[in-house]
């Protein structure tokens, strides 16, 4: 169970950019919940995920994972319970180094790193077999820098990374936003089957209400800082993009306007 | 300037060639490895010379005196690395600063500005009354530091350095602390020039607190020139032990090139502009080369021909 507690935080506090950016968050997810985060710019869903991911220290609140308080623990520490994926794909994968000696970083978070080796012959038959489950043919070029795979490639494999070790939490970013239609549906399809197969307590934000809709059993609509909309269980399986437009207006108190068009149909 | 002295200085520019070009494996370490602009190396290469022949002097045997070196590089290692990740100062400063602090230091360590260890008074690793061995035992040294790298960066650790290079935010989310490698990166690349220091002081029998002043150079300027002859040779059939052994050659053509060129009685002060201005020319190539392909002055031109 992941539980986040009223947490607060404010980006460059006492200057003229002074930014609310969390404004009292609390949920609680059990575990295999997947929830889908929407809201419109600026709302705070990354941030949301990157106070979970400890990048920085929240102002107040706090943060379990099951009854670990890691609200003190800063992001390299916090790595162990959590499986990461970006919006950028550069961002989750070391571009100079080998397909699987990125896997065998993954396969060691949260361990001591000594001097044992970093990569062995019995984990490269292990991704090899991983790898074929993407179908992208990634398991013939295991030796290959993974600077010179394509962007959908790269969230596929840091998909890999983030769920090598069981993580108590899976972080989706928009990690499909960068892809073209045809790859987002493939990378997304790969993401419901991993979360699937290993139960995976998962909070994915994306910017597409349909995706939103159709993956996960639970859905959050954020705005200015706070979650305004928490819809799960039969509710959320019968749940419609003007249904979740009538919510948002209702709740906000605000007609849905262009600005927020970003949450695309 | 006959062609005889040419080819009589040539063993002995091999000589410190070698032992610059293992200096450019601690330069690589940082350089390369983990993308940090270390400068501290100017300073910690005359350490290790200034330990090794104050120890050497004083009665310790030269081994001893070496680990010794090592183990003041992995000490100067260690401050920058601390000045960068604990006190937030950006890397090339903190680099900048353990130099001048070494400066400092080197002069308190020798008593003056130098020191000689006297000739044939001690038993030493290398010297140049004696070329031919000390070459076969720079090898040897070097072939063993390649060794362990290759070793080292096949480890966990290693390839939680090379990632914390590559790309630190990815290092951070895999539970990486980047800091940590980052400290323990830098001692070790120092340690690694530190104990080049120690090898170039006792082939000179002397050594001065001036010893290191553009080792960085020197150093990039080994690891560029390595890399280029790798890849011509080599081109895509290269591997991480290819390219430390290329590091090592590269040395030996930068200090054998720049024989040649004070054997055409060129005033040593010049060859220091010369070396940065081939290192510059060589660090620009990448740059220009991508400017070339994609550049605003080309763009505006094609635009023009669209009127
Ligand atoms: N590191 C930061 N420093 C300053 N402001 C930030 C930072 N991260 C986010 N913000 C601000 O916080 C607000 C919420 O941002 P974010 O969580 O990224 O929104 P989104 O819901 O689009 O992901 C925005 O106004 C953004 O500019
Ligand atoms: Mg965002």
């Amino acid at each position: 169970m992941i539980q986040i507690k009223n947490i607060y935080k404010t980006f460059n506090p006492g200057t003229i950019n002074e930014k609310r950016a969390l404004n009292g968050v609390s949920l609680t997810l059990e575990d295999g919940d997947f929830v889908t985060v929407i809201g419109g710019n600026g709302a705070g869903k990354s941030t949301l995920l990157n106070a979970i991911a400890g990048v920085w220290p929240v102002d107040e609140g706090s943060i379990y994972f099951d009854d670990v308080n890691v609200t003190g623990l800063c992001e390299f520490r916090r790595a162990k319970y959590l499986g990461r994926v970006f919006q950028d794909p550069m961002t989750g994968t070391a571009a100079d180094m080998q397909i699987d000696e990125n896997l065998a970083l993954a396969a060691r978070r949260g361990k001591l790193r000594l001097w044992g080796w970093g990569i062995t012959a019995a984990e490269r038959q292990e991704y090899k077999k991983l790898l074929q489950s993407l179908d992208l043919g990634l398991e013939e070029r295991m030796t290959a820098k993974v600077g010179l795979l394509s962007g959908g490639q790269r969230q596929a494999l840091t998909l890999l990374m983030a769920t090598l070790q069981k993580p108590k939490m899976l972080l989706l970013d928009e990690h499909t936003a960068a892809l073209d239609p045809k790859t987002a549906a493939k990378v997304l399809a790969t993401t419901d089957r991993i979360v699937e197969e290993h139960g995976l307590t998962t909070m994915m934000v994306t910017h597409n209400m349909r995706d939103a809709i159709a993956h996960g059993n639970r859905l959050i609509m954020m705005d200015e800082g706070r979650i305004i909309l928490d819809i799960r269980g039969e509710e959320k399986k019968r749940l419609t993009i003007e249904d979740l437009l009538h919510k948002f207006e209702e709740v906000s108190g605000e007609e849905f306007t262009n600005d927020q068009a970003i949450l695309s149909k | 300037m006959t062609l005889v002295s040419l080819l009589n200085r040539m063993p002995g520019d091999v000589a410190i060639g070698i032992i610059w070009g293992i200096m450019a494996l601690g330069v690589y370490l940082t350089f390369r490895i983990l993308n940090f602009a270390d400068l501290t190396v100017d300073g910690s290469f005359a350490t290790g010379g200034a330990v090794c022949v104050v120890l050497i002097t004083s009665g310790v045997p030269y081994p001893v005196a070496m680990a010794a070196a090592f183990a003041a590089g992995l000490a100067a290692g260690l401050c920058t690395g601390l000045l960068h990740t604990l006190l937030g100062i950006p890397d090339i400063l903190s680099g900048i600063l353990m130099q001048l602090a070494l400066y400092s230091v080197n002069i308190f360590l020798l008593g003056g500005a130098n020191k000689s260890i006297g000739v044939g008074k001690y038993s030493l690793c290398v010297s140049m009354l004696a070329v031919s061995i000390s070459i076969v035992m720079e090898i040897i040294i070097a072939a063993v530091i390649i060794g362990v790298m290759y070793w080292y960066f096949g480890t966990a650790q290693g390839s939680a350095i090379r990632a914390t290079g590559n790309n630190p935010a990815m290092s951070r989310a895999q539970g990486i602390n980047i800091g940590l490698m980052k400290v323990i990166a830098l001692a070790l690349s120092n340690g690694m020039v530190a104990l080049a220091g120690s090898l170039m002081a006792q082939l000179n029998g002397f050594t001065d607190v001036g010893m290191g002043r553009g080792a960085i150079v020197i150093g990039l300027a080994a690891v560029i020139i390595g890399e280029v002859a790798c890849h011509t040779l080599f081109r895509k059939r290269t591997n991480f032990m290819l390219r430390l052994v290329f590091v090592i050659i590269g040395g030996v053509i930068y200090y054998m090139v720049m024989g040649f060129i004070s054997w055409l009685r060129v005033p040593t002060d010049g060859l220091k502009l010369f070396t940065a201005l081939i290192v510059a020319a060589f660090l620009a190539v990448p740059y220009l080369k991508g400017k070339a392909s994609s550049s605003f002055r080309k763009a505006g031109r094609r635009g023009a021909d669209d009127l």
